[in-house]
């Protein structure tokens, strides 16, 4: 049995606060569907996640229209989007209540007001808060901050923001009937309705969320304030602008010069006040009406993403189609997820692709969510649908700290920090030659088995992902045995490297699980470059200066050794299992070589001398030979020394990672 | 400071053993926590008594455990010893030397007689004990340890070869006076002797003919019509089937009881009864669930059977420890079955019961000691149950073998009054070549109740992760009205799951309750992921999480649910019924204890991930929840239905190597987990395992073989 609350229930978020997961800035952007034509970049000025603040910019994607809407029309919308809305709770149910209204705009004038003095105001004291202490102060702050947000769709210039406040407070003064501020609130309520019910409907027959939608659930309840809601594509609707475009029947969600300003914008504050940026993308590219200022518009946003990067975490979401130079954006940003069957992301369409190259392709094949997570590696993950992608999303945003300057996320842990792992004592197979699954030691080490994998369709020889000990995000990195015996080939040195040097732009330790036989001989290793690919991996280690913990398990073979954050690299603590083998290689192909193809029976003897941990251990290259089921014990006793680890490398402009 | 001090002493001691006070101590601490398993003897050891130095166990797993702990007790050193896969079981740690029999077939190891004959040489080992199973009703074995002069702990050879055959046995019993089930093995020239000989016997009978194994081709016989029709069918099917005459009319025992006898008996005459253990329920002739005493019997029936068994003992001048096995039907009327001339698994709850350590009095009565009891002596006090837990699903024909690697682990010994036997650990592995029992489960109380009582919330209390058990179904059959009325019958489980076990039906309340136990747990989750620690950038708005309404999704139904939040008690509203959940909610730990409205239950959560999916162990069943906020449950309602892609019936080479064997043909069943083929890459030989239980279809590869990636390997159907 359903059962919803009621339809005059107010917006959940007046009565709960926030559902308090999410804290930090948000920015969100999510452009429009091509087909839906839409205009609506809702740019969250900040919604929380976990309860902290944060500021971001979303891009919307909905919202759209493809013609003028007469005032009929718009009215009928309106009222029927506010339906919606409010059977969701998520809208006051009398809107048209003109002490809701009053109460509505002026609670927005506190929380923008609130916003922007808040990097003054607090210094480094959760900023965002300000605006929920204004938001709370007003009953229907919540439903406010939707309003403004929809009002991205109205298309007002961002200096017309200040005219309207202050006109609105006159006029609200003068009470005077018909009055802008009606007008304003009518719109707004339009705004909301973006491209219309038909199109929210067309929307969720595809199976996904409109912009707002998506901003409600990954956002914590109220949380979410929009910037920069009167920001208008170059248009002429309240004739302020001279130089009218007509192209405002088709959009197409694809970004306009206005589109940029207001994500250019808000990704300006997100650096300003150290806050993750996470883009919602859902934009078909390039508005190509708009000719080179659109262009341009893409050319600012990769600017700041590529400025933010290092600086704050920034995520792409990909959930709907993401092409053309619209993929650039993703491709910039830390973690790209997509949504399975809903989201592509390639340069070129299928059409093109037949045109060009003559291949016959799908949409699907060509840039859906398991081409880019198992094939290509331009995605990180991918999740069943919008609802999953989004929940997920906050799941993993609660790993990451808010800034470079932010120290790693410490959550309350239930897990004792001096659990043994009896597990782990048999974990690696007698036989050198068997395999056994790294996910299993990293699942049983780390608290309460919690283990977000990163890329974990792709390159699987390397397994990579973001866990806690006794509560403190940490970046696990670990040779997988299980699949192509855990070499280090191409991808996964890629893939390795990528990962470690976020963890050390964002001051997460990493803990690297070593069982790695080597690096992938062939032709096709060496012809794609395994030499220039694996000292991606090798400089990533060498280079990080964030605690650093290693634990040998099993094989640590030649070069690939070295470069798994081996001692040599300024591994802070270096461990190895008892069923260790640090050596050049294995026993029988070092006899081969020693002895040129002599018969011998010197491969025991190798084995006796190499294929354990002393060698290394008496050299003082791991510090100690441990027993496996007090690794937990001894990584968490490690970080809590290392917490206070400063390290620094010669200064630089930057360094020239061998790309 | 010294009274906080206490505290945070008795706090850690509060904690699992495995929290340990200080580090130093944990290396050696996965050696001691092997001992540590609570057993319930009164029997005492006299040190003066000596028996043997040194004794090796001819077995592997609990059993081995098991007589290693008496060993320990008596001061004897012990061998274990073990396949390959099992040079780190719990056995060889706990033994005081291992020696390494074979690779892992048993016929290869456990059953190898010349690698364990040279294992005895080589250890100077005294004694053997044999355990269950394996060479432990091997008369070859006996006999070859006889001529080394080692002592086998259990009967002599005779005794072993009379009892191991099934017509010898019989007749042995026929003679003690033992009552056997009436019957007729022979030619049977018509029908009208065949109706001659039912009605000697006594409806109804059993009509097959004598070569047909097991049930096959039996036919049941009421009255003298279907004896003649009986005798038609079989006497037909004894001839075109088996080329073999003869047929078998044997009384049918309608309805009957497994009840058995324990006997100990000596090498100087004496024997005593030791009480009954009733095993009525089984699953394909394998015991499942495991009482002393029976509530079946009286004293009077109880006397009976005991004099008869230890008659048969001495008739067959039996010593050591054995069991007597007998059908009882709705009459109380008992027919022998066979004896088994061994320890049985189930001997615990006769320990229990009377207070003797068996394993100690059989290493006695093998060094010649007289026993120490008289029949007066052996009482019957309280009541004891055993659960057998195995690596299995329930689901499927109330247990097929599943296999995996214990990830986590934890008996319920913090449940007083519970004895766990077992011979593995977390990390251990369950498989494929041995016996898929994970433990046995004991519980004891002073009266039935009591010990059921204990073995629900043992049950409850027993965290097995990694590898499928049957918990749910013991604990369902240890709750069930007609075994709790002690109704039960070796038809016991098809009689109550003619569908087959499909877990507890919950009711309306438990329903209620495993819905606000849900929503509970994951508000306090969405709590916890909210306090985060020495965070510089502190949240001023306080957070209010009352009257959150979630929606739950748990089988086909969606649940509204209200919580509001008030310390660690949550108030949940069900269905428009308020249910106050209290507990410490600890999102780590396996265990939660809960409190609801009063009731204490014990719950497992199994997993729970972003997307609000949880499962929780409730009650022993496992369900699958989905936890959402009402805004996300509204909204995923447009969420497009996927169908699954099904890959788990084709098996690709994940990697570029050589294939190094295929276990399977087409045509074979097999289970998931089973290994399928072995691919050597990189010097490294990756086990393909199959993803479902199921046929072979199709078989793409054969040893030697290089493959690609991708490159398809298997199909199952």
């Amino acid at each position: 049995m359903k059962r919803f609350a009621p339809a005059n229930q107010p917006f959940p978020a007046e009565r709960t606060g926030s559902d308090g997961r999410g804290n930090k800035g948000l920015h969100f952007k999510s452009p429009a569907s091509r087909r839906l034509s839409t205009d609506a970049w809702a740019v969250g000025r900040l919604g929380r996640l976990r309860g902290e603040c944060g500021a971001g910019p979303a891009s919307a994607a909905l919202g759209t229209r493809a013609r003028p809407l007469s005032l009929a029309r718009l009215a009928r919308a309106v009222s029927a989007r506010v339906a919606e809305l409010a059977r969701l709770g998520a809208w006051p149910a009398t809107p048209s209540e003109p002490g809701c209204q009053t109460a509505l705009l002026a609670s927005s004038l506190i929380e923008a007001q609130a916003g922007l003095l808040r990097p003054f105001l607090e210094p480094g004291q959760g900023r965002a808060r300000a605006v929920s202490q204004a938001a709370a102060r007003m009953p229907r702050s919540c439903a406010c901050a939707m309003l403004l947000s929809a009002m991205a769709a109205l298309r007002l210039l961002p200096r017309l923001l200040r005219v309207s406040r202050t006109r609105l407070v006159r006029s609200r003064s003068a009470g005077a009937p018909g009055s802008v501020p009606e007008r304003i609130a009518e719109k707004r309520r339009a705004a909301l309705l973006g491209g219309g019910q038909a199109r929210i409907d067309a929307q969720h027959k595809r199976g996904k969320l409109t912009a707002r939608e998506r901003i409600l659930l990954l956002l914590d309840p109220g949380s979410f304030v929009e910037y920069d809601m009167f920001v208008e594509h170059r248009c002429a609707d309240f004739g302020m602008e001279s130089d009218q475009n007509k192209d405002f029947t088709v959009f197409g969600g694809s970004l306009s010069g206005a589109h940029a300003q207001k994500i250019c914008k808000i990704m300006d504050q997100a650096v300003m006040v150290g806050a993750p940026v996470i883009g919602l993308n859902d934009s078909g590219g390039a508005r190509i009406q708009e000719g080179v200022e659109s262009l341009a518009g893409y050319a600012d946003i990769f600017l700041r993403n590529v400025l933010c990067s290092g600086v704050v975490p920034q995520i792409s979401l990909i959930m709907g189609p993401c092409a053309g130079g619209a993929v650039y954006s993703p491709a910039l940003t830390d973690f790209t997820f997509m949504v399975k069957d809903t989201s592509y992301l390639f340069i070129t369409g299928p059409d093109v692709v037949k045109s060009v190259t003559n291949e016959d392709v799908t949409q699907e094949q060509l840039g859906g969510a398991k081409t880019h997570t198992a094939v290509s590696g331009v995605a990180h993950r991918a999740f069943e649908n919008d609802v999953d992608a989004l929940l997920n999303l906050r799941e993993f945003f609660n790993y990451l700290p808010l800034s470079n300057r932010d120290p790693t996320p410490v959550r309350k842990c239930h897990d004792p920090s001096n659990r043994l792992v009896p597990e782990l004592d048999t974990v690696v197979p007698m036989e050198s030659t068997k395999a056994y699954d790294m996910v299993d030691i990293v699942h049983s080490i780390v608290d309460e088995r919690e283990f977000f994998e990163i890329m974990p369709s792709y390159a699987g020889n390397i397994i990579v992902g973001f866990a806690r000990m006794n509560g403190r995000t940490v970046g696990i990195v670990g040779n997988q045995p299980k699949v192509a015996s855990g070499c280090l080939d191409i991808n996964s040195s890629v893939k390795g490297a990528r990962f470690v040097r976020f963890c050390d732009a964002f001051n997460i330790p990493l803990i690297t699980f070593v069982d790695v036989p080597g690096f992938l001989p062939g032709t096709a290793q060496e012809y794609g470059g395994i030499i220039r690919h694996g000292a991606k991996l090798l400089f990533a280690f060498a280079e990080a200066t964030v605690p650093k913990i290693t634990i040998i398990t099993r094989k640590a073979y030649g070069g690939a050794y070295d470069v798994m954050s081996s001692k040599h690299l300024r591994g802070d603590v270096n461990y190895a299992w008892p069923t260790a083998e640090v050596a050049v290689m294995g026993a029988k192909g070092a006899v081969r070589i020693i002895f040129r193809g002599k018969e011998t029976d010197a491969e025991a003897e190798y084995v006796n001398k190499f294929a354990n941990p002393f060698p290394a251990a008496v050299r003082g290259f791991v510090d100690d030979i441990i027993e496996p089921s007090t690794t937990r014990i001894r990584i968490c006793r490690d970080l809590e020394v290392l917490a206070s680890k400063t390290q620094s490398n010669p200064w630089k402009k930057h360094a020239n990672i061998p790309l | 400071m010294a009274a906080s001090l206490r505290q945070v002493v008795a706090g850690s001691w509060r904690q699992p053993e495995r929290h340990l006070l200080a580090l130093q101590c944990a290396a050696r601490h996965s050696r001691w926590c092997l001992i540590t398993s609570r057993t319930f003897y009164t029997a005492e050891y006299d040190p003066n008594e000596k028996t043997f130095e040194k004794l090796l166990i001819a077995n592997r797993g609990e059993i081995a455990c098991r007589v290693i702990k008496t060993c320990k007790k008596m001061g004897i050193k012990t061998v274990a010893i073990h396949s390959d896969v099992d040079s780190s079981a719990v056995h060889v740690k706990m033994a005081d030397e291992a020696v390494c029999v074979g690779p892992a077939p048993t016929s290869k190891s456990y059953l190898n007689m010349d690698a364990i004959m040279e294992a005895i040489k080589k250890t100077r080992a005294q004694a053997v004990h044999p355990g269950y199973g394996f060479l432990s009703e091997n008369k070859e074995f006996a006999r070859r340890l006889a001529s080394e002069g080692v002592t086998f702990i259990g009967p002599d050879t005779h005794a072993i070869q009379a009892m191991g055959d099934k017509i010898e046995s019989k007749l042995l019993a026929k003679n003690a006076k033992v009552n056997t089930i009436p019957g007729f093995d022979g030619v049977v020239k018509d029908a009208d002797e065949a109706v001659r000989i039912a009605r000697e016997i006594g409806y109804p009978v059993m009509i097959k003919a004598s070569a047909g194994g097991g049930g096959k081709g039996m036919r049941i016989a009421w009255d003298d019509e279907e004896t003649r029709e009986g005798f038609r069918f079989s006497s037909q099917e004894a001839a075109s089937s088996f080329g073999d005459d003869r047929l078998l009319i044997e009384k049918f025992i309608d309805n009957p009881r497994h009840i058995e006898i324990q006997v100990l008996a000596d090498k100087h005459d004496n024997a005593l009864w030791l009480n009954e253990r009733e095993c009525s329920i089984q699953r394909r002739n394998q015991k499942v669930v495991e009482e002393a005493p029976s509530t079946f019997l009286d004293a009077e029936t109880r006397r009976a059977m005991g004099e008869q068994a230890v008659a048969l003992a001495k008739a067959v001048k039996y010593s050591s420890a054995g069991t007597v096995e007998f059908l009882v039907d709705t009459k109380k009327n008992f027919y022998f079955l066979e004896m088994n001339t061994r320890l049985q698994v189930e001997h615990p709850i006769t320990e229990c019961i009377t207070g003797l350590d068996l394993v100690q009095e059989m290493i006695r009565v093998a060094k010649g000691y007289p026993l120490r009891h008289k029949q007066a002596d052996i009482p019957i006090n309280g009541w004891a149950v055993e659960c057998r837990v195995y690596a299995e699903d329930p689901y499927k024909s109330f247990g097929l073998p599943s296999i995996g690697r214990l990830s986590q682990y934890q008996e319920p010994l913090h449940v007083s009054n519970v004895r766990v036997d077992s011979g593995i650990q977390e990390g251990s592995d369950i498989s494929i070549y041995y016996d898929p029992m994970i433990s046995k489960l004991i519980t004891y109380g002073s009266d039935r109740a009591e010990a059921l009582q204990r073995m629900e919330e043992a049950l409850d209390n027993y965290v097995i992760r990694g590898v499928t058990h049957n918990i749910a179904l013991l604990r369902e059959v240890i709750i069930h009205p007609r075994f709790v009325r002690g109704d039960v019958s070796t038809k016991f489980l098809p009689d109550v799951y003619p569908d087959g076990f499909q877990g507890h039906k919950l009711t309306d309340l438990e329903k209620r309750e495993l819905l606000a136990i849900a929503a509970s747990l994951y508000m306090a989750e969405q709590l916890r992921s909210q306090q985060f620690l020495g965070s510089p950038r502190i949240s001023l708005a306080k957070l209010d999480l009352n009257n959150r309404e979630l929606s739950v999704q748990l089988g086909d139904g969606t649940y509204s649910v209200t919580v509001s939040n008030n310390g660690s008690t949550f108030s949940v509203e069900v269905d428009g019924m308020k249910l106050n959940v209290t507990s410490e909610w600890n999102l780590a730990s396996p265990l939660s204890s809960v409190t609801i409205d009063g009731t204490q239950r014990t719950i497992q959560c199994l997993s729970r991930d972003a997307a609000g999916n949880i499962s929780i162990q409730f009650l022993g069943t496992v369900y699958k929840l989905r936890i959402l906020t009402k805004l996300a449950a509204e909204l995923s309602k447009y969420m497009p239905e996927k169908a699954v892609e099904d890959t788990t019936s084709i098996l690709r080479s994940p990697m570029p190597g050589a294939v190094v064997a295929v276990s399977v043909k087409p045509g074979d069943l097999v289970s998931e987990g089973q290994e399928i083929c072995v691919i050597e890459a990189m010097k490294m030989q990756n086990s393909m395992i199959a993803a479902k239980t199921g046929k072979v279809k199709a078989v793409h590869c054969k040893a030697g073989e290089t493959v690609g990636e991708g490159d398809l390997l298997i199909e199952l159907e």
